[in-house]
């Protein structure tokens, strides 16, 4: 009787589950489904752009530049005994570029834009404010959430490669200006090393993904939220850890598909 | 037709919670009808039935002629740009001013010019009396001016059929004598038709052509205001008067206070 009860719990948490990716993939075409009606308006998507783009950089500068400095200390560490050191410059930009920059970027983003997006959407449902579109026949899924999505999308690489470049700064104060490294090697061996399709191009197409997945589940779980207080900052606190962990698993997965020779 | 709104046999229901039973309503164009009740009782549930944000589980609503559960999402929206609502409180969007707020539904329905935009919606600010606070951001304004700004953002389309779903709750008297005047004035200028949901008597009675009183998702009495007044009617009655017990008792159902105690029960 036991074993029944626990095989009737696992299969209806199964069966639950399955039905929430049902109904998130649902509501994610349903986003698509009305963005070229939100296209032909650019202005409300470059102001959430601004929104959250512009107001993401500080703690994605701030970060960028720390992860390149210790990135930078490390590898030097690492790569000396090897008397490998010239090789600091491709070992930082690789780092960067490949992993930290998009895997770090979307955290942060998670963090810093993703909570604020399901904690004004929560509250704009909360005060009514959806329904209020709705009874104005003003689709808030084509005026609030699709603007804000392709926002998202659009601004994770941006935001991802300057996280990046700044890192890459970050390495040559620490290995080049602070340690000494030679700035020629640093340099040269990183331009020879760092491939365009492979590496650049690879990690842009990885925070375009992680832009689609942060940004969506925030959205996701604004929307879905019930409007009181204790759900809104469930949703918020569901955004940080779903998104997060949806990172971390399609960033393995995109790795062994890109970079498997 | 004389009727905008008409509402036959309608059931609607939250899974096994009958909400609303055999509800039969008319809204006569050129009125304002009141439909009042205690809290709970599917007053709103009415309001959002007529929007069509719920289906009802039988029966129907018209609005216009067009039955609104059976239109697809292109249709519903055509049919709710005839319609304003006013939400509880207000609804207002909190990251605009208050013209912006006025302005969005012209911005979003129309490809007016912005000067004849500006010109609009100091036009309706005006009827509400807040033309000189358009500048101000929803956090700015008290509670009665953020109605009366939701009542103009209501009426920036001029609508055939205008809710008001608790436009009194929370407000002082004087704020409560000039919405309920406005909601009329509105009413007579806009030549539309007014619903208003409420719990209050006296702003309602003063303002409204016809009551509906509802109880229990039932309608239990309807009428025009004097008649209400002088009602026989139990309910109405007790509701009228504010009495504190009467058909509608004071005590949630449920087992009674001496068996809660255990007083009185021998074995």
């Amino acid at each position: 009787m036991i074993v029944l009860n626990w095989l009737a719990l696992i299969g209806s948490y199964v069966r639950e589950s399955i039905e929430s990716v049902g109904f998130a993939m649902r509501s994610f075409f349903g986003v698509l489904a009305v963005s070229p009606g939100a296209m032909k308006r650019p202005g409300l998507i470059s102001e959430q752009i601004h929104f959250i783009g512009n107001y993401s950089l500080v703690i994605i500068t701030v970060s960028g530049l720390f992860v390149g400095m210790v990135l930078g200390l490390q590898g030097y560490i690492t790569l000396t005994p090897y008397g490998a050191e010239q090789k600091l410059g491709q070992v930082v930009a690789l780092a960067l570029v490949r992993e930290l920059g998009p895997v770090v970027t979307a955290l942060l983003f998670a963090g810093r834009a993703g909570t604020s997006l399901t904690a004004q959407i929560g509250l704009m449902k909360a005060g009514e404010q959806l329904s209020a579109m709705e009874m104005m026949a003003i689709n808030p899924i084509q005026r609030v959430l699709a603007p804000r999505f392709w926002a998202g999308v659009i601004a994770m690489p941006v935001l991802a490669t300057i996280f990046s470049a700044v890192g890459i700064l970050g390495g040559y104060l620490v290995g080049v200006q602070l340690i000494g490294v030679d700035e020629g090697a640093f340099w040269s061996q990183m331009q020879a090393n760092v491939d365009v399709r492979a590496d650049v191009l690879n990690g842009v197409i990885k925070s375009l993904v992680f832009g689609i997945a942060v940004t969506f589940t925030a959205l996701f779980q604004g929307y879905h939220a019930d409007p009181t207080p204790e759900d809104v900052s469930r949703a918020t606190t569901r955004t940080v850890v779903i998104a997060s962990l949806m990172v971390w698993g399609l960033d393995f997965v995109m790795t062994a598909i890109m970079f498997n020779k | 037709m004389s009727n905008l709104v008409e509402i036959r046999d309608l059931q609607f229901a939250y899974g096994e919670r009958v909400i609303l039973s055999d509800l039969n309503m008319d809204f006569p164009r050129g009125k304002v009808i009141a439909v009042m009740g205690g809290s709970g009782c599917g007053k709103t549930t009415v309001l959002r039935l007529i929007g069509g944000q719920i289906r009802p589980r039988k029966g129907g609503v018209s609005v216009g002629g067009e039955i609104v559960h059976t239109l697809d999402t292109a249709g519903l929206y055509r049919l709710r740009r005839k319609m304003g609502m006013l939400f509880q409180f207000g609804a207002l969007f909190t990251d605009l001013n208050v013209f912006d707020n006025v302005a969005f539904p012209l911005r979003e329905h129309t490809n007016l010019p912005e000067e004849l935009i500006r010109d609009l919606v100091l036009l309706k600010l005006n009827a509400v009396g807040l033309r000189n606070a358009h500048k101000l951001k929803p956090s700015e304004i008290s509670g009665g001016m953020a109605r009366r700004v939701a009542v103009a953002r209501a009426i920036a389309l001029d609508p055939e059929l205008i809710m008001y779903d608790e436009p009194f709750a929370g407000l002082d008297p004087i704020s409560m004598g000039v919405t309920a005047n406005l909601i009329r004035k509105l009413n007579d200028a806009l030549g539309s038709t007014s619903i208003l949901v409420s719990h209050d008597v006296q702003e309602c009675f003063a303002i409204a052509d016809y009551v509906y009183f509802m109880s229990a998702g039932k309608i239990v009495a309807r009428g025009t205001p004097a008649e209400m007044r002088v009602s026989q009617d139990p309910y109405v009655k007790q509701f009228v008067n504010a009495a504190p017990d009467g058909p509608v008792p004071f005590d949630y159902p449920g087992k009674s206070l001496d068996e809660d105690l255990g007083l009185g029960v021998c074995k």
